[in-house]
Formats: C-alpha cells, sequence, structure tokens
C-alpha cells in the first residue's frame, strides 16, 4: 500500500488532487484501521485474564522479564534510528540514510530473534488455555507486524539504489516509519499487558 | 441565466464525446481501474448473488408453508438460512453499495476517479474469490456452515466430521476476505471525499449521499478489525483447539458475541446510512425543493456513528449480561432514535407542499422510507430490554431487521439504480416496467415480513423448520409474499437488460437534477472532468432558488445540450 506508484495522472490538478499523493492520507487511515485489531485482541485478553479462575496453567510459573525488557529496549530504540534515517534522507546523506536504515532493521531482527528463543523456551503452547492462547496470538499477531515491517524496509533499501529514485519525495520512507513508531507502541502496550501485569 | 459567460468559460466544459474511443463492453469482463466499469462490475455481481441467496429463501419459504418438516432435512435447513443471510450481508448488499459508491463519489464531487485506482481493483476481484469460496462450501463433506450468519460458538465450534476444510471453515475464511475487501474499500472511500473533492466544494457544500459514504465508511473501519480479530480466534478454536471461546478450557463465548456485535451493529448503519444519502438525493429532485435542514441531516449521519458504536449490547440482553449493561445500552440505542428522526423529518419537510413527480425511483423512496418508519418503530420496542427477552430469537427480530433491509435499504437501493441508471449506462430505463417492479415488491415485502410480527409475539422462534399448526395461518401470508417478492425481480432484469440494450438514449440530465454528476454527459467520459473541473460556488440542492451550483453552470449545460444534438 505505501509503494503504490504514482498514476499517470498526477502531474495535472494538484489542486483538486487527481490520483497519487494521497498514500499518506491512506495509510493513516489503514493505521487507525489497524489499531482496532489490536485493540480488539487486547480487550479481549483482559476479559478472559479478568474472569478466569485458574489463569496460569497447571505447572507454569508465569513469564520471566527480563530478557524480555532487553529486547523491548531493543525495539523501542529502533524507533529512534528510524528517525534519524529518516533526517539524514532529509539531508540527503544517502549512505548515512542507508546505515541507520540497515541498523534499524537489524534491531527489529534482533528482537524477532529474542522472541522467537523466547517461544522455544516456554513451558506451555497454543492450546494450554486460554493462557496460552492468548499469549501466542498477540506476540504471535504483533511478531507478525515486525517481520512486515523488516520487509518493507528491505524493499525501501532496494529502491535507494535505483539510480534518481530518491530525488525529492518520500518514496514510502515516511509511511514506512510511520508504520514502524505504531509497531513499537503497540509492543509497549503489549508488555505492560502481558509481561508486567502478572498479578 | 444572469451569470456571466467569458472566454475561459469555454475551456471548463468537459471534453466532447467526439474524441473519445467507442468503449467496448468488454471492459466490464477485466481486471479495469475505472471506476465506473468497477461500479458496475460491483452491481452486477451482487445481484448475482442476490439471486442465489434469494433462491435461497425461495426454499426456506416453501418449507415454511406447511407446518411439519418436509421440503428439505433439518440440516439442509439449518445452512440455508445460515447461507441466505451471509450471502445476502457480504455478497449483495456490501458489494452493491460499493458499486453505488465507485459509481457516484467520483462524479458527485468531481474528482476522476477512486484516489487508489488498483487498490479498487484488488478490492473488487476479491468478491468474487469470496463469493466462490462461500459457494463452494455447499459442496464439501458436511454442507455448509450451519450456525446461523453470526457463527455463535459453542454451535459453530463443532467439527462433527473432523475436516479440516469444513463449511464452518470455508465461511470464516470468506468472511474474513469480505472484511479485507471492504477495509481497502473503505481506506479508498475516506481519501476520496477527503482528498480529492472539486474546487469550492467545502464539507458542508458535499452532497448527502457523500457524507453519508463517508460516516458509513469510517463505521467499516472501526468496526470491521474487531469482527476480523473475532473470527481469527474462533477459526483458531475451530481448527487447532484453542479455548477462546470454549468453557472447559477457561474461554467465553459470549466474548465472541462482543466482537461480533460491535461490528455488526454497526454494520446495519453502513447499510442503512447510504440509503439515507439516497432518501436525501432523490427527495428534492422529485419534489423540487431544497433538501429541509441540509447541515442537520449532514451533521445527524456522524451522531448516528458515534452512537452506533455503543449500542450493539442490545443483541446479547439474553446473553447473561448484567444489569447496569442492559440498562446503558437500552439508553443508547433508544438514543439513535433521534439524529435519525431528525433526518425523516427533514424528508418530511423536503416533500412538504413540494411538486411531487411519482415516477419510479420516487415511488421506490417513498416506499423505502414508509417501511423504514415501522422498522424504526420496531427497533425502539426491540430497544426495550423487557420486551426484547419476551420476543428475542423469535420471528418478530426477524420481521423487524428485514424491514429495516429488504423494506427499506433494498428500496432505496432500487431507487437509487432506477435515478443514475441513465446517467452511467447512457439509456433511460422503462418507466411502465418500473413502476410494475415498485408495486411487487412494496406488495410483497409487506405481506412477506409483517406477518412475521404478530408470529414473533406468538412464540414463533426462529430457525426452525417445522411449527406449530396454530401459527400456519401467517406463515401462509409470508410464503406468499415471499413468492411475490421473487416474481418482483423479474420485470427489474428485463429492464435493466433491454432497457441497457436499447432503451431510448439519456440526455445529460434527464430528471432535471442539480448535482456535479448531472453536468457530465452521460456516460461521463473515462476521467469524468478530467482537468476542466468546475467550481462549486453553492449549497446542493438548490432546487426552486435559481442559484446556480457551479460558475459558468449556463455555458457547461449549452455545450452539453450542443453536444447532444449533434451526436
Amino acid at each position: 500500500m505505501t509503494t503504490t506508484t504514482p498514476q499517470p495522472l498526477a502531474e495535472h490538478g494538484e489542486a483538486h488532487g487527481a490520483h497519487g499523493g494521497h498514500n499518506m492520507t491512506g495509510f493513516i487511515i489503514f493505521l487507525c484501521s489497524e489499531s482496532v485489531i489490536f485493540l480488539a485482541f487486547f480487550s479481549g485478553y483482559a476479559l478472559l485474564k479478568l474472569s478466569a479462575l485458574n489463569w496460569l496453567p497447571a505447572g507454569v510459573e508465569g513469564l520471566e522479564w527480563r530478557t524480555p525488557l532487553l529486547n523491548t529496549v531493543v525495539l523501542v530504540s529502533s524507533s529512534g534510528t528510524i528517525v534519524l534515517a529518516e533526517y539524514f534522507k532529509a539531508k540527503e546523506k544517502i549512505w548515512l540514510f542507508r546505515g541507520f536504515w540497515l541498523l534499524t532493521m537489524a534491531m527489529g531482527s534482533y528482537f524477532l530473534y529474542g522472541q522467537a528463543v523466547e517461544w522455544g523456551g516456554l513451558q506451555f503452547g497454543f492450546t494450554s488455555g486460554t493462557y496460552g492462547g492468548t499469549f501466542y496470538l498477540l506476540t504471535g499477531f504483533h511478531g507478525l507486524h515486525v517481520a512486515t515491517g523488516i520487509l518493507l524496509m528491505a524493499i525501501m533499501l532496494i529502491k535507494s539504489f535505483l539510480p534518481g529514485n530518491y530525488v525529492g519525495g518520500e518514496q514510502g520512507v515516511q509511511a514506512t516509519s510511520l508504520f514502524w513508531h505504531f509497531v513499537d507502541v503497540i509492543w509497549i502496550v503489549l508488555f505492560l499487558l502481558i509481561y508486567v501485569w502478572q498479578g | 441565466m444572469p451569470f456571466p459567460t467569458t472566454p475561459e468559460a469555454m475551456t471548463t466544459t468537459p471534453s466532447l464525446s467526439q474524441d473519445q474511443p467507442k468503449l467496448s463492453w468488454t471492459r466490464y469482463l477485466g481486471f479495469s481501474t475505472d471506476a465506473k466499469v468497477i461500479g458496475i462490475q460491483y452491481i452486477v455481481v451482487a445481484f448475482f448473488f442476490f439471486l442465489i441467496a434469494g433462491f435461497l429463501a425461495m426454499i426456506i419459504r416453501g418449507e415454511l408453508l406447511t407446518p411439519p418438516a418436509d421440503l428439505v432435512d433439518r440440516t439442509v435447513y439449518n445452512g440455508l438460512y445460515t447461507m441466505h443471510g451471509t450471502i445476502m450481508l457480504f455478497l449483495f448488499i456490501f458489494p452493491v453499495l460499493n458499486g453505488l459508491n465507485n459509481l457516484l463519489i467520483p462524479t458527485m464531487i468531481g474528482a476522476p476517479d477512486m484516489a487508489f485506482p488498483r487498490l479498487n481493483t484488488a478490492a473488487f476481484w476479491l468478491v468474487p474469490v469470496f463469493g466462490s469460496l462461500l459457494i463452494a462450501s455447499f459442496f464439501v463433506p458436511g454442507g455448509p456452515a450451519y450456525s446461523g450468519w453470526w457463527s455463535y460458538p459453542p454451535v459453530s465450534i463443532q467439527n462433527p466430521l473432523g475436516n479440516l476444510i469444513s463449511g464452518q471453515s470455508l465461511w470464516l475464511l470468506a468472511v474474513a476476505l469480505s472484511g479485507v475487501s471492504s477495509i481497502m474499500g473503505a481506506i479508498n472511500f475516506v481519501t476520496t471525499i477527503l482528498r480529492m473533492r472539486a474546487p469550492g466544494m467545502t464539507l458542508f457544500r458535499m452532497p448527502v449521499f457523500c457524507w453519508t459514504a463517508l460516516a458509513a465508511q469510517s463505521l467499516q473501519l472501526i468496526g470491521l478489525p474487531a469482527l476480523t480479530g473475532g473470527a481469527v480466534m474462533l477459526l483458531f478454536d475451530l481448527t487447532v483447539g484453542t479455548s477462546f471461546y470454549r468453557p472447559e478450557g477457561g474461554g467465553d463465548p459470549v466474548l465472541y458475541q462482543h466482537f461480533f456485535w460491535f461490528y455488526s451493529h454497526p454494520a446495519v448503519y453502513v447499510i442503512i446510512l447510504p440509503v439515507f444519502g439516497i432518501f436525501s438525493e432523490l427527495f428534492p429532485v422529485y419534489s423540487r425543493k431544497p433538501l429541509f435542514g441540509y447541515v442537520y441531516v449532514c451533521v445527524a449521519s456522524f451522531i448516528i456513528v458515534g452512537l452506533g458504536l455503543i449500542v450493539w449490547v442490545h443483541h446479547m440482553f439474553p446473553s447473561g449480561v448484567t444489569m447496569w449493561m442492559r440498562n446503558l445500552f437500552m439508553f443508547t440505542t433508544m438514543l439513535i432514535a433521534v439524529p435519525t428522526g431528525v433526518k425523516v423529518f427533514a424528508w418530511l419537510g423536503t416533500l412538504w407542499r413540494g411538486k411531487l413527480q411519482l415516477t419510479t425511483p420516487m415511488l421506490f423512496c417513498l416506499g423505502g422510507l414508509i417501511n423504514f418508519v415501522f422498522s424504526g418503530i420496531t427497533g425502539i420496542m426491540l430497544a426495550t430490554v423487557p420486551i426484547d427477552i419476551h420476543v428475542s430469537n423469535t420471528y418478530f427480530v426477524v420481521g423487524h431487521f428485514h424491514y429495516v433491509i429488504y423494506g427499506a435499504a433494498v428500496m432505496g437501493i432500487f431507487a437509487a439504480i432506477y435515478h443514475w441508471f441513465p446517467k452511467f449506462t447512457g439509456r433511460m430505463p422503462y418507466e411502465g416496467l418500473g413502476k410494475l417492479h415498485f408495486v411487487l415488491t412494496f406488495v410483497g415485502a409487506n405481506l412477506n415480513f409483517l406477518p412475521m410480527h404478530p408470529l414473533g409475539l406468538m412464540g414463533m422462534p426462529r430457525r426452525v423448520s417445522s411449527y406449530d399448526p396454530e401459527f400456519a395461518f401467517w406463515n401462509v401470508l409470508a410464503s406468499l409474499g415471499a413468492f411475490l417478492l421473487g416474481v418482483s425481480i423479474i420485470p427489474f432484469l428485463l429492464n435493466m437488460i433491454s432497457s441497457w440494450a436499447r432503451g431510448p438514449k439519456a440526455t445529460h440530465n434527464p430528471w432535471n437534477a442539480i448535482g456535479l454528476e448531472w453536468l457530465l454527459p452521460s456516460p461521463p467520459p473515462v476521467e469524468n472532468f478530467e482537468e476542466h473541473v468546475p467550481t462549486v460556488i453553492s449549497r446542493p440542492y438548490g432546487y426552486g432558488t435559481g442559484l446556480p451550483l457551479v460558475e459558468h453552470q449556463a455555458e457547461i449545460e449549452r455545450q452539453l445540450i450542443l453536444q447532444e444534438a449533434s451526436a
């Protein structure tokens, strides 16, 4: 959606906007809508947890929070590195942009790796009651968004090597960055709900 | 007309059709990105599914002609009403309304096309994909989904045959794809309305149809993700054995009801709001008066959006919700009657002392309005907790929502099709067939759905294939009405096909209506006004005021008339 190329008619009629040039508007509307699906999962999680008689499955003590906290710090800081990347793009320092962009991708990948390691060491599965169900649903659906963000960034990175492609305009960089901030904010809420609120 | 014609005025006219290549009808069969082609594709596909779901309704009413279950097997009957409701909503009403949005939004606001034409194409082509999935579920082992169109657990998470591909899992997949398609459409419609209006067209100079489309599509964006989330969890419960909704694993079946109705109640407003828009467009044209209370009608749409999001629990009064929730949601539900009432009085004020022209579209609007007021009254009855608990799951509810959806919404959609048919096909529909269609529809709908109210009050439950003989009288009447509705579609289809093929040629403005779309040739060229978009200088619906809608209006109209004379 972010990468919709300009339509042939984009040349005329900027006053009343012909096609193209609305990508950010459309993308912001999409993100607002997408946030509702997380809101639905969050409220489902809270309702199931509050009404549960035995929330933790037998033999499960709760979640270890130190490694996930490190993961959180990495993911949240990557919101800063992507801002730096955008800043250098605006300054037309294309190599610095690529550097920080790649760093953001690396931090996102580290987060996914950490998540995979955590999943591998857990005592419960997707079908272990509502506790296991909601845990894997929320972290899995969020992880899917992280992976999508990394994929989008990879596309942007490849596009930056096309000659003349990064002259003027946002070329999807702004939208990708917005998506990445969205993924971060969702994670903060998720971390609070799942790891901090264990009582 | 007393406004100036300048040399520039000559350049503001739409491009003439001489330099347009003759467009082949085969463009309707391919992946077009033109909103006017996609609009007609949506409408035609929607009516294809309308015929299928209507056929299912005929079987259902045939079964209910007699008290015993004698026509179809009970399990088949469960599949029939499930698929009737699902197809009518997800494959008829939503696609047909998206078709109207595609045709009307760009032309009414003077945009050349939608904001994202290729997203538009993709959204449309998902419809036949999930439509085929749903139809395919008739042929899988165990038959189609049978848990009703709302698919409540625990019924919907039963999988007695143990197959991964069951009617229910295909149903969930189809509904999820339908959600994706609707979200893609909604992003497109909202962006187009917000960003691509003609110069001078402020929000309060925008036609009401666009206001209601904006309101309805905002509801899609807020509500649909909740249903999608709930459906994903249901799919996991059904296929991999999670227990989100399974009480034995700590889950809660009522949670699904919250997710479902958080979307599916607003979905009713997604359906009815554009129909309010159609009423607001058509009553001024055929009463020759400005729309009464234009600003209030616009604002009321968004009050309905806000309230529509906080009423869903009224569908769950018998589902073990707490007393304070019952009271709260009874109150918010009744509150919705206020903005809706504002609209009804605005239409009555428009009709009051107007020069009424009882054309086919006007008849459909008037009939739809009458049915809507009736369904609104039964809606207030149902909002009241004691009445709702008494008639819950009876035919009273079935009668109520069929009045809303067929009596009001589908009749409004027919009005819109007859009204804008000449604009987008360039041909006039036949009045005689249209009026016959109206009479059959109005009589058929009332004969079909009115008897359901006494049946419900007497205590006949919905979704049963056999019933007590004391209910037979009203059921026979309802079935006769249903068969009449089945017949009513014949003059409609005849009219559409024959008048598009060889109906009289339509001028650019056969109804003498005011609006940007009527300042385009019939049918409009591919990019509508292209770069010559007129500047809007006044509010819509200036009937009888003599005020022009756009700059150089007389010049534009003269050009169109000259062009029609030379063609």
